[in-house]
Parts: structure tokens; sequence; C-alpha cells
């Protein structure tokens, strides 16, 4: 087992919940990453504000710990561009039609106790598992 | 305006987040799926942390009829999953093994400017436009 960090995964967990009751208590909007990109289509007045503020503030966070932390990126990725295509759209689908994603099922459901986002976490998780598997272990990619 | 800064504080928050746990770094995250191989639970303390301080807002809320800013609590009403639900975690599970980016992290990481991000997000635009194609007998349907 390599590169096991449970002291920042944990204290990178706890800034992903703040983010997340802030969200809620603040502007009662639920952080889910897929509902707020793909809300931005059909969006209308200032219900596009908050969306593309939240993003922005995204974007920047890996830019202002880098500036202030000294935190560098992840070593780029060496996956095939026919590969990247095939995951994006399999998320980009997938999110929308499932409703959420790791932030929006994952993180507030699981903290609304929704049993919707209880099934979607534990479908995703072992979907990703089982592709993961096939890929490593039966075809050795 | 209020409501735009408490968002942009979330999303500084939320990204901060995704970098310090390693969320942002998709080799770890497909190091959490590795199951069966050289397994890192790193992953797992993400959300261990995440949800139990996600839950303190949650239930703070309980006592106010709106949210600091204004305007209305807004959340999915829906409790009982249908096959809708169901397909799409599975699609996005498979999408998420096969590089290792859910929708939040891969947005975050463009900012370090790796062509192979753009890609994955640009297809992952294309993917949910796909998802918002009118099709026949679909209702409107509440974010999660």
């Amino acid at each position: 087992m390599d590169g096991f960090t449970p002291y920042s995964s944990a204290a990178g967990g706890a800034l992903i919940g703040a983010a997340a009751a802030l969200l809620w208590y603040g502007a009662g909007r639920i952080m889910g990453v897929s509902g707020i990109v793909g809300g931005l289509a059909t969006a209308r007045g200032s219900d596009i504000g908050w969306r593309l503020c939240f993003l922005a503030g995204l974007l920047a966070a890996p830019l202002l710990l880098w500036a202030v932390a000294g935190i560098d990126r992840p070593p780029s990725l060496q996956t095939s561009p026919m590969l990247l295509i095939t995951a994006g759209l399999l998320v980009g689908y997938g999110t929308r039609l499932g409703s959420g994603c790791t932030s929006g099922h994952g993180v507030c459901g699981l903290a609304r106790l929704s049993p919707r986002s209880l099934i979607a976490t534990v479908l995703f998780m072992a979907s990703g598992a089982a592709v993961v598997f096939v890929a490593r272990h039966l075809l050795g990619a | 305006m209020p409501m735009m800064i408490v968002a942009l504080l979330s999303g500084l928050l939320f990204g901060s987040g995704l970098v310090v746990s390693g969320m942002i770094d998709p080799t770890k995250v497909l190091a959490f799926l590795d199951v069966a191989g050289n397994w890192d639970p790193s992953l797992a303390f993400v959300m261990a942390a995440a949800i139990p301080v996600a839950m303190i807002g949650f239930r703070a809320s309980r006592r106010c009829r709106q949210p600091v800013c204004g305007g209305s609590f807004s959340a999915p009403t829906k409790t009982a999953p249908d096959g809708s639900l169901a397909l799409g975690a599975v699609l996005f599970g498979a999408g998420w093994g096969l590089v290792g980016y859910c929708p939040g992290p891969a947005l975050a990481a463009l900012s370090y400017g790796d062509p192979a991000t753009w890609l994955f997000v640009a297809a992952m635009a294309a993917g949910m436009a796909a998802r918002g194609l009118p099709m026949p007998g679909r209702a409107t349907r509440s974010r999660a």
C-alpha cells in the first residue's frame, strides 16, 4: 500500500463537508457539482450567478493553494484520448441521468440521509471498483 | 449578491478540499477503487470526514425558515430510487473507474492546464448535454 494519507484526506474531507454546509446554510443550495454545472444549461437570471461563482471558486482553489502553500499539481494523466473521451461521456451522461455525483449524492445526499443517494453512492462505487478490477486484473492495463 | 459570495467561498473551500484530500489526483482515486490490488483506502477518510461536517450544516438549517442570504432552501424531494438513478450511477461509476475523474475534481484540475483534463471535461459536458436533449416521456428532474 503506497501513499496512504489518512490525515490530509480527512482534513480535505472536512473542507469539502464545510463547503457543502456553507452552500446549504448560506444559500439553500445542494453542493452537487454535476447538478450545478448541468443546471447552467437551463438556469435563468439570478440562478446563473451563484453557479458561476461556485465554479470560479472551484477553479481558483488549486492555483491559490499552489501560490500560497506551494501545493503542486498531481502528475499529468497518462491516458489515451479515446479513453478520456469515453470516460468523460459516461461521467457526464451518467451523473445527469442519476441526478448526482460524488459530491451531490456521496456527500450531501448521505449527510441528508437520503435513501436515493445511498443507493446511488453504493452503485457508483461498486461500478467504479468493478471497472478498475477488470482493467487492472483481468485485462492487465 | 450575498448568495454569490457564499457560492464563491463554498467553491473555494470545496476545491481546496479536493486538492488537500488527494481527490484531485486520478491515480489516487484509482488506487482507492482498486480494492483487489494495492489498495489505498485514503479516500474513505474523505467521505468519513465530509459527511459528518456537512450533516452539521443540514441539521442546523432545520431551525431556519430560510438560508442566511435569503431565498429558500432547495433540495431534491424524491426519496424513492428508480431505474434512471441506478443506471445513471452505474454509468457514472464506470467512467469514474476508467480515468479516475468525477465532475468536481475534473473541473478543479482544469486550472492545472493539462490537455488531458480539458479533453475529459469537454467530453463530460457533451455527455451532460446529451442527457439534456428532449426525450419522450421525461419530466423535469430535481438536482441531487
